[in-house]
């Protein structure tokens, strides 16, 4: 019984949990976990999603005008930026997959430029929003008849675009802490869940705003 | 470690991220369009296809075990049960001209 035990842990693979049988079965688990968190995520922005269905359905002429208070050209240019992100994402994980750990590390450096681009082009747009009045609550102008429709347009705007600006702070920092650990050389060929399940996390993201970009930017722009 | 040997190459990446700036191109050039009614429908179903590349690709669904896929379809089960109860409240307001109807109702 001892001699088995201290052959065990000769042969315990580098990165394995002591309550995993190998390393398959570990990355099958982790996965299976980060997407139980993913799922969570869906619904939670689900609930945004379908809350600006049914206000969309009922104020048609208000979200329509919202739209065209929107950059369109700014828009574009985050939609560009954040799916580039995800590319360099991709490569990110194909590299420590490959055991390199230089690559890990520079497309990781490439993500979170990109993340970082992002983030700053938001807070233009967002700077524009109050100079114009059209923060509700805080800087409100507009006073037309469909002013408190614009308004849940623009409330909807910023809560949508906020939580998704929030999500992409918390993968910022994340990014930091894995770009630490990949330094360190934490990382290897077989050992590489944190930075694929990180991965999965950032395309979600990207995701939640390919279907904001159309949504909040270019529906009743015609 | 058995599922790896069919992980995708970098010539799929950069396929898949050619297809997504082909298809966000599209979107906009689209957006401009009259449609008519079917503008709305043509923006989300560009969105659609480009969430199910990200998720297929780059995501890996398409190269994870067949529990994973399972995992990932129902998920997104719920939300479309999310979407289809709630709509079909709102949209059936009013039918039956009870005195609900001043509630938020789709006309």
């Amino acid at each position: 019984m001892a001699a088995d035990h201290v052959d065990h842990h000769e042969h315990h693979p580098y990165g394995l949990a002591h309550q995993f049988e190998d390393m398959a079965q570990q990355k099958e688990s982790v996965l299976l976990g980060m997407w139980s968190f993913l799922i969570t995520e869906i619904l939670f922005f689900g609930g945004y999603f379908l809350t600006y269905l049914v206000y969309r359905v009922n104020y048609p002429v208000a979200f329509n005008e919202g739209s065209h208070h929107l950059d369109i050209g700014l828009g574009a240019f985050n939609t560009v930026v954040l799916i580039l992100s995800s590319l360099t994402m991709a490569m990110a994980v194909h590299k420590s997959h490959e055991g390199s750990r230089n690559g890990t590390l520079g497309y990781l450096i490439a993500t979170f430029i990109l993340g970082g681009v992002f983030l700053c082009v938001k807070y233009f747009e967002y700077s524009a929003k109050f100079e114009h009045g059209l923060v509700p609550g805080l800087a409100w102008h507009p006073h037309g008849e469909q002013s408190p429709q614009l308004a849940l347009f623009f409330s909807l705007y910023f809560g949508m675009t906020g939580m998704h600006a929030l999500h992409m702070i918390i993968g910022a920092g994340l990014l930091i802490w894995l770009l630490v650990k990949t330094a360190k050389g934490t990382y290897t060929a077989e050992y590489n869940a944190p930075v694929e399940i990180f991965g999965l996390y950032w395309h979600f993201v990207d995701i939640v705003w390919i279907f904001l970009f159309p949504l909040l930017y270019l529906l009743g722009r015609h | 470690m058995a599922e790896h040997h069919n992980s995708p190459t970098v010539g799929t990446y950069l396929a898949v991220f050619s297809t997504l700036m082909v298809l966000t191109a599209l979107t906009v050039w689209a957006a401009f369009q009259d449609l008519g009614p079917y503008g709305d429908l043509v923006a989300m179903l560009i969105a659609c296809s480009k969430a199910t590349v990200v998720i297929i690709y780059f995501m890996h669904v398409k190269y994870s075990s067949r529990l994973l896929w399972l995992f990932v379809a129902a998920g997104f089960l719920f939300l479309l049960i999310l979407f289809a109860f709630t709509m079909a409240d709102y949209v059936s307001r009013g039918w039956l001209g009870a005195p609900s109807s001043h509630y938020l109702s789709i006309q």
